[in-house]
């Protein structure tokens, strides 16, 4: 495991087919997490014995650096999810920090947990159930305006049909309701609330997981633009390594909560050094076509 | 809009609604109408029978009006309902929101404050409470509302607790948005169905028991009338004048049996789950009635008679109803298996890969499914012909299924070994331990480790690597000659889903049981069988061996499909999406269905039904340009 300050480990700072190398000399990281902690359950019973806690997320570090990609992979059950909460103040650390711009944050108060998601946003994995059935999707996408940034109607109408024609969709389909479109949309609408507040790092849970081959591909491809057409950060947690290689330029490798690989997406899924990444690329090239 | 549109066409909802308005009308009217003074005692003419000259329904015991005190009565109770509707609506809804929204100690003590309202008996309660405060109508309704805030509470709070866990409250707790502007706008709006129905099929109930209170004299005071005093005075002269007891006591019935109808419409109406009752009741076997649809006979002769095959499907079709009439999920499926053969059937959502499987055994849900067309052919008989009982043995028997998820398909209450013991069919005199001993022997050839200790396990005990390895043994406990799998790998992890497909693997070399394998992913299918058919819009659109078909797919759909997937090791595949979407089960054309998304579709393609046609190598391909498109490729 590595610790902020550390230099990065040697294929870390290959540059990726030629894009972001710019992105990569800013230096200072934009979002770190240092030594997250997060348990569930446990502590002492009124009746009986105390029940240990399970140890979702166990001291897991890395930055995240302007313009980066990074993919977290693992199997369920590896802390991927309950990571990517914790990077966007859904979910508070049991012990260790989320770091924004270098300076530490406090997840239990509202205003750094404020200032920390006018910066990350996050795409949710089951489209369905990440959009509001009774809410028009244009007001969806609205809401982190009103919520994070405060701007009047007119401005706000204006960011919606720039997000809804950036996702590929009619500006006049924010009007609608989440039941008119089918699951492909829906997560591309996801992406443009994402967007909604010009944050700088966006996190992904499983975006493209719940949905069509055919359909991830159009979701995957506004990704890659989004990657490629904008200083934008993403955090992409999957279990697919295959997806994750198309995406990313970082990969970190988690399993029972640690961080048991990280490195250059390329480098760590062409020859992996730790035997579980070995297992896991094994197991995706068997049932690869 | 649509909610009064459905409400409108139940009729006994209709009933009620009328019934309703219809009191609501003459109380918001009644001192407007010309009626009597309803307190005017009259002792000169105590009792008088209905019809009495200037009384239609007579007079009570004081000489007063029945209809002007029943008018004003029911205005008074109605009010008195509502009221104490809306207050406890607004009380429990309170409750339960933020019980629901904040969970942990808010939720635990609210819901215990709750429980001791709930553990005194309603009426008990009531009266406790208009004895700590007095007699009076304003008491009563109080009373009345307290005692069901409970009703309300547990029920908001049961909806809440779903919605509060969805992603996108989530979604607005990033954006921003304060706890009290979520519980507004995301939360209550989601639970505003499940409040209004509750308080309509309860308005009806707080009637009565207001009445109920005001007849044991502890609402409305002398001289008010409310529905409930006027019963109470009509029961001490009950024998001497029926009518006094009788007109209060039939309007109350109306109004609440009306109250109820229009609040079981306003539940069928609103809330999205009593939709589904609509459709009726589910059939142990898919109903078939085959020789209505004509069509869908194409190509079935390419497949020809296979020699030797254990299952021979030939120009099945299955239509589904919907309310805009009955329409094909799947037309002219046509495929064979030998024994030991694996065919793979992929496609992506509602292309009817599942209808298919599930159709081969019958098991496609009717309603609302009708296989219209076809024969199923398992050892020469037409499993479409067979009595139920027939089905029923060859179910299991002959043909077996392992579903995506067997966390639904295997039973929670049950131990791992009792559920595999249901699965076989015993020999003759084969008792009791004999039976646990096959089950143990299918454990250990499914590869679970320890099957002793897994025997005794119950479903959530196990990993769902585990779980699926279960499903295998129960669909292998009679050595069925076809083994059908519908995403038995999806819900996997990566690692867990390669040791299952291993799994799968060795069972077709072992027993030499036909498989087929329905999965959306092509690279699985690859690896595993020998044969693909891809399906897209309830047609199979390209079938030949599995290598080929995975290399040097024919059908455009098949190859968009297959370029559009990540590969690992190809970062840097550019995955073009296809444009549009799968065109819906109503709305399917009438030729090529994939030519509203198809590169290289011409005029031709949308001019009629394209037939399965015979590619060469063994392949079948069901596109009419498919020759040049090789041609232009190579």
């Amino acid at each position: 495991m590595r610790l902020p300050g550390d230099s990065p480990p040697p294929h870390a700072e290959e540059p990726s087919a030629g894009r972001g190398l710019e992105a990569r000399n800013a230096s200072s990281p934009l979002l770190e997490a240092r030594a997250v902690t997060r348990s569930f359950g446990g502590g002492g019973g009124w009746f009986g014995a105390a029940r240990p806690a399970l140890v979702a997320v166990d001291r897991v570090s890395f930055a995240l650096r302007p313009g980066e990609t990074l993919g977290i992979v693992g199997e369920s059950g590896s802390g991927k999810s309950t990571l990517a909460r914790m990077l966007v103040g859904l979910l508070q650390p049991s012990a260790g920090a989320v770091a924004l711009d270098g300076e530490t944050l406090d997840l239990g108060r509202s205003g750094d947990r404020r200032r920390l998601q006018r910066r990350v946003q996050m795409v949710f994995q089951d489209p369905a159930s990440a959009m509001n059935p009774r809410k028009t999707v244009g007001a969806s996408v609205e809401a982190p305006m009103i919520g994070l940034k405060g701007w009047d109607a007119a401005r706000r109408k204006a960011r919606v049909a720039e997000l809804f024609t950036r996702v590929g969709l009619a500006p006049g389909h924010a009007g609608r309701h989440p039941h008119e479109f089918s699951g492909g949309q829906l997560q591309r609408i996801g992406v443009a609330r994402a967007l909604a507040a010009e944050p700088a790092i966006v996190v992904l849970d499983e975006p493209v997981s719940a949905l069509d081959v055919s359909v991830q591909a159009q979701v995957l491809a506004l990704l890659r633009e989004l990657r490629d057409g904008s200083g934008l950060s993403l955090v992409f947690v999957s279990h697919d390594l295959a997806v994750v290689e198309a995406l990313c330029d970082r990969v970190m490798v988690m399993r029972r909560g640690r961080v048991v690989e990280e490195g250059a997406c390329r480098t760590v899924l062409a020859a992996p050094r730790e035997e579980y990444t070995c297992e896991l690329v094994d197991a995706a090239r068997r049932l690869a076509a | 809009m649509s909610v009064l549109a459905r409400l409108l066409r139940q009729p006994f909802a209709v009933a009620g609604l009328a019934l309703v308005l219809g009191f609501v009308a003459l109380a918001l009217a009644a001192p407007f109408l010309p009626l009597l003074d309803p307190n005017a005692t009259e002792p000169a003419n105590r009792l008088a029978a209905p019809g009495a000259a200037g009384h239609l329904l007579g007079t009570d015991q004081l000489g007063r009006d029945i209809l002007a005190r029943l008018i004003f009565g029911l205005r008074v109770s109605l009010a008195v309902g509502v009221a104490a509707t809306l207050a406890a609506a607004l009380v429990g809804g309170i409750i339960g929101l933020v019980a629901a929204f904040y969970g942990r100690w808010v939720d635990g003590a609210l819901m215990r404050l709750v429980d001791v309202l709930m553990a005194f008996p309603y009426l008990l309660l009531a009266l406790a409470v208009v004895a700590a405060l007095g007699p009076g109508l304003t008491n009563a309704a109080l009373a009345i509302a307290i005692v069901n805030v409970p009703f309300f509470a547990r029920a908001v709070r049961g909806q809440a607790l779903g919605i509060v866990r969805r992603d996108y409250v989530a979604a607005a707790r990033l954006a921003g948005f304060s706890d009290l502007r979520i519980l507004v706008s995301e939360v209550l709006p989601n639970v505003a169905p499940l409040l209004i129905v509750t308080a309509a099929t309860t308005i009806g109930w707080m009637i009565l028991e207001t009445a109920g209170l005001s007849f044991l004299g502890l609402g409305a005071q002398p001289p008010q009338a409310d529905l409930g005093s006027m019963l109470g005075d009509g029961r001490k002269v009950v024998a001497a004048a029926p009518h006094v007891a009788a007109a209060p006591g039939v309007v109350v019935f109306v109004l609440v049996v009306g109250l109820n109808l229009l609040g079981d419409g306003l539940r069928d109406a609103l809330d999205p789950r009593m939709k589904g009752a609509e459709t009726g009741v589910p059939q142990p076997a898919t109903r078939v009635e085959r020789g209505r649809a004509a069509s869908g006979t194409l190509g079935h002769e390419a497949s020809g008679a296979l020699a030797n095959s254990v299952l021979d499907v030939r120009a099945l079709s299955t239509a589904f109803a919907t309310p805009r009439g009955s329409f094909p999920a799947i037309r002219d499926v046509s495929f064979a298996l030998r024994a030991g053969e694996a065919l793979g059937i992929v496609g992506e959502s509602g292309s009817g890969k599942s209808v298919t499987a599930l159709s081969l055994a019958r098991l496609a849900p009717t309603p609302p499914g009708t296989i219209v067309s076809g024969e199923v052919r398992i050892g020469g008989d037409d499993v479409l012909d067979l009595s139920l009982d027939a089905l029923r043995r060859l179910r299991g028997d002959r043909i077996a299924y392992v579903f995506q998820d067997p966390l639904t398909t295997l039973n929670p209450l049950m131990r791992i070994d009792a559920q595999i013991v249901e699965a076989i069919r015993p020999g003759p005199g084969e008792g009791a331990k004999a039976l646990r001993a096959r089950a143990r022997a299918l454990m250990a050839d499914v590869g679970l480790p320890d099957p002793g200790r897994i025997a005794r396990a119950y479903p959530h005990e196990l990993s769902g690597g585990q779980r699926q390895r279960v499903g295998v043994a129960m669909a292998l406990a009679n050595a069925p000659d076809v083994l059908i799998a519908d995403e038995p790998t999806t819900a996997l992890d990566a690692t867990t889903q390669g040791r299952i497909l291993e799994l799968f693997a060795r069972i077709r070399r072992e027993r030499g049981a036909a498989l087929i394998f329905v999965s959306h992913d092509v690279g699985v299918v690859a690896h595993l069988c020998d044969r693909i058919a891809v399906m897209y819009a309830g047609e199979i659109v390209e079938e030949g061996p599995a290598r080929a078909v995975a290399e040097r797919p024919l059908h455009p759909y098949a190859a968009r499909l297959i370029a559009c997937a990540p590969q690992l090791g190809q970062p840097d595949k550019p995955l073009a999406p296809i444009p549009g979407a799968p065109p819906a089960i109503d709305a399917r054309p009438d030729g090529c269905a994939f030519a509203p998304r198809c590169d290289h579709a011409i005029d031709a393609c949308r001019a009629g039904p394209i037939p399965l046609e015979d590619a060469g190598d063994d392949r079948r391909v069901r596109c009419i340009r498919w020759r040049e498109l090789l041609g232009e490729a190579a």
